[in-house]
C-alpha cells in the first residue's frame, strides 16, 4: 500500500456528468474532493445515484463529461493499460457481492492478491488470517452458494480489504448483517482508515451514520452531490 | 500450461465439448493434405532427378523379312553415333526383352504383345554440365539413321511437374482454409465463453486484472482443447495414411511410382496437434484482448 500524506486529495470530481447510452444524465455536475486518509459516508435516497457515483470512483464506468482525478491521474488522459494498476489500489465491496460461485471462500478472497502475482505462500498465510478476523475461519473452503447473505457480505469485504487498498469503496456493506457484525465490520474499516486507507461507505442506514457521526457525509440528491441537511 | 490455475470455470463450458472434435477433423484433413503435398513434392523431385541427364533414342522397326536384322543394324549405328557425340556419357541399347518388361505394367505379358512392331530404345546418359545442342544431334541422327528420333522427356515431365505443382498449391490452399476455419471456430467458442462468464470477467477486471491475465486463462483452455482434439485427429490420420501407403504399394510394380511418406513427413504430421493447439491458443488470446479492449 502506497499511503499518501493525509490531506492530499486522493480522488477529485470536477463537474462530472454521467448518462447511460442516450438516456438522461443520472449524475450532473458532481464536484467534490476526498482527502487522503479520510472516512466518508455516501448517503442519499434509493435511485439518487450512489451506485453510479461509486462505479465512476472504482473505474467501472467512464464519465460522460467532466474530469475525474484519481491518485493524481486524470482518468481521461490515462492509458488503458495503466488502469489495472489504479484499480489495484481500490478495494470495492459490491452491493450484490459479486463473489465467484465456483471458487471457495479462500479463493474468492485471494483473487486480488493473485491478479497481482503475490506468491502462493503469502496468499495461504494472509487470506485465512483475514477470514478468521471476519468470523469465517470455518468456511475457508465453502462455496458462496452455501453461505448466508451475511457470510457472503463478509467474504466480499475480506476480498476488498485483503490488498490493503488506498481507497475502499463499499456499497451497503452492512445491509445483510446483524448489528453486532455490522459494528465489527465498521471497526475493521476504521482500522484500515487509521492505517491510511480512504474509506467511502454508501449506506441507507441512518442509525449507522448517526452512530459514527464523527465522519463526514457525502450526500447525493437527484444526481448531484449536495451539502447534507 | 495445461495445469495453470484458472479463475474462470471454463472446464464445464458447452463450447469445450465440440471444439476438440472439430479440431480433430481439421487435423485429420490437414494430415491428409500435408501427406499429399510431401508425397507429390518427393515424386517431382525423384522424376526430375531420374530423368534429367537422360535421353531416349527411338528406332522405328523395319518391316519385312530382313527387317529385324536391319533394325538391329540401325540401333547399333545410332548407339555408336550417340557415343561419339561430345557430352554423351553412355548409350545403352535395350533389347526386345527389356522393352517388353517396360511395357508389361500397361500391356501385360501375353504372347501376342511379343509380336507387336515395337520401336527399339536406346537409353542415353548425358553429361548435365555439357552444353548439348539437342536439335543438332536429333537432325544428324535423323539424317544418318532413318526412323530414329530423340525423346528428351522434357515435354511430358514438365506437364507432370506442372500438374504436381498445381496439386501441391491446392493442398496448401486447403491447409490454409483449414487453419482459417479452425481459427474462426476458436473465435466463436471464445466469444461464447466470454459471454457466458461475463460476470466473472467483470469482477477480475474491476479488481485490477490485466487483460492478459484473463486472456491467458482462455488461451490455456484453448490450447488444452486444441491439443486433445489434435491428438484425436492424428490418431485417425495415421491408420488412414498407413492404409493408403499399403494400398499403393500393392499396385506399384512400375505402374504407380512409390507413394511412401518420408520420415520427415511423419514428423511434420506428428507436429500437427501441437500446431493446432498453438493456433487455438493464440487465436483465443487475441480474441479476448480484442473483446476486453472495449471495456472501460
Amino acid at each position: 500500500m502506497r499511503h499518501r500524506p493525509r490531506g492530499e486529495h486522493i480522488i477529485r470530481f470536477d463537474s462530472v456528468g454521467l448518462r447511460y447510452g442516450l438516456g438522461p444524465e443520472v449524475l450532473q455536475d458532481v464536484t467534490f474532493a476526498l482527502p487522503s486518509g479520510s472516512f466518508h459516508f455516501l448517503t442519499g435516497a434509493s435511485g439518487a445515484g450512489k451506485s453510479s457515483l461509486l462505479r465512476l470512483m472504482y473505474l467501472g464506468l467512464r464519465p460522460s463529461r467532466g474530469r475525474v482525478t484519481l491518485f493524481d491521474k486524470d482518468i481521461a488522459m490515462t492509458r488503458r493499460y495503466e488502469l489495472p494498476a489504479l484499480r489495484r489500489r481500490i478495494g470495492v465491496v459490491f452491493q450484490d457481492f459479486q463473489l465467484l460461485d465456483h471458487l471457495s471462500t479462500l479463493d474468492n478472497v485471494a483473487l486480488p492478491l493473485r491478479v497481482r502475482g503475490v506468491k502462493e505462500s503469502e496468499v495461504q498465510k494472509h487470506v485465512p488470517e483475514l477470514l478468521g478476523w471476519v468470523g469465517l475461519a470455518d468456511h475457508l473452503h465453502a462455496k458462496p452458494p452455501t453461505l448466508s447473505g451475511g457470510q457472503k457480505q463478509r467474504v466480499a469485504i475480506a476480498r476488498a480489504v485483503i490488498g490493503r487498498p488506498d481507497l475502499l469503496l463499499a456499497d451497503e456493506p452492512t445491509g445483510n448483517v446483524d448489528d453486532h457484525i455490522a459494528m465489527r465490520l465498521l471497526h475493521l474499516f476504521e482500522e484500515l482508515n487509521k492505517l491510511g486507507t480512504t474509506v467511502v461507505i454508501a449506506t441507507h442506514n441512518q442509525s449507522l451514520v448517526d452512530r459514527f457521526s464523527q465522519y463526514s457525509r457525502l450526500h447525493i440528491e437527484r444526481g448531484t452531490v449536495v451539502e447534507p441537511e | 500450461m495445461l495445469s495453470r490455475r484458472s479463475d474462470l470455470p471454463l472446464k464445464g463450458d458447452a463450447t469445450s465439448r465440440f471444439l476438440p472434435w472439430l479440431v480433430a477433423l481439421m487435423v485429420y484433413l490437414s494430415a491428409i493434405a500435408v501427406a499429399g503435398v510431401l508425397v507429390l513434392a518427393g515424386l517431382v523431385e525423384r522424376w526430375d532427378h531420374d530423368v534429367s541427364g537422360t535421353l531416349t533414342v527411338q528406332i522405328q522397326p523395319v518391316p519385312g523379312e530382313a527387317g529385324e536384322l536391319l533394325t538391329e543394324d540401325r540401333v547399333r549405328q545410332a548407339a555408336e553415333l550417340m557415343r561419339r557425340t561430345p557430352g554423351i556419357l553412355a548409350a545403352r541399347p535395350l533389347d526386345k526383352r527389356q522393352t517388353l518388361a517396360l511395357l508389361e505394367p500397361w500391356l501385360g505379358s501375353a504372347e501376342v504383345v511379343k509380336d507387336l512392331p515395337l520401336p527399339r530404345l536406346i537409353d542415353v546418359s548425358v553429361d548435365s554440365s555439357a552444353q548439348l545442342d539437342l536439335g543438332a544431334v536429333a537432325d544428324r541422327l535423323g539424317r544418318m539413321v532413318p526412323g530414329a528420333t530423340i525423346d528428351d522427356h522434357r515435354v511430358w515431365l514438365s506437364r507432370l511437374i506442372n500438374l504436381s505443382r498445381t496439386t501441391e498449391w491446392v493442398a496448401i490452399a486447403i491447409m490454409l482454409l483449414i487453419g482459417f476455419v479452425t481459427s474462426a471456430t476458436v473465435v466463436y467458442a471464445t466469444r461464447t465463453g466470454m459471454s457466458v462468464h461475463r460476470g466473472v470477467i467483470e469482477v477480475l477486471h474491476l479488481i485490477g486484472a490485466h487483460d492478459d491475465y484473463i486472456a491467458r486463462q482462455f488461451a490455456d483452455r484453448a490450447f488444452s482443447l486444441g491439443f486433445s482434439g489434435g491428438m484425436i485427429g492424428l490418431a485417425m490420420a495415421v491408420p488412414t495414411l498407413t492404409a493408403i501407403g499399403w494400398a499403393t504399394r500393392r499396385v506399384e510394380g512400375g505402374f504407380l511410382p512409390s507413394l511412401a511418406l518420408p520420415l520427415s513427413g511423419w514428423v511434420v504430421i506428428g507436429l500437427l496437434p501441437v500446431l493446432a493447439a498453438l493456433l487455438s491458443m493464440y487465436t483465443a488470446r487475441l480474441t479476448v484482448h480484442g473483446t476486453l479492449s472495449r471495456l472501460p
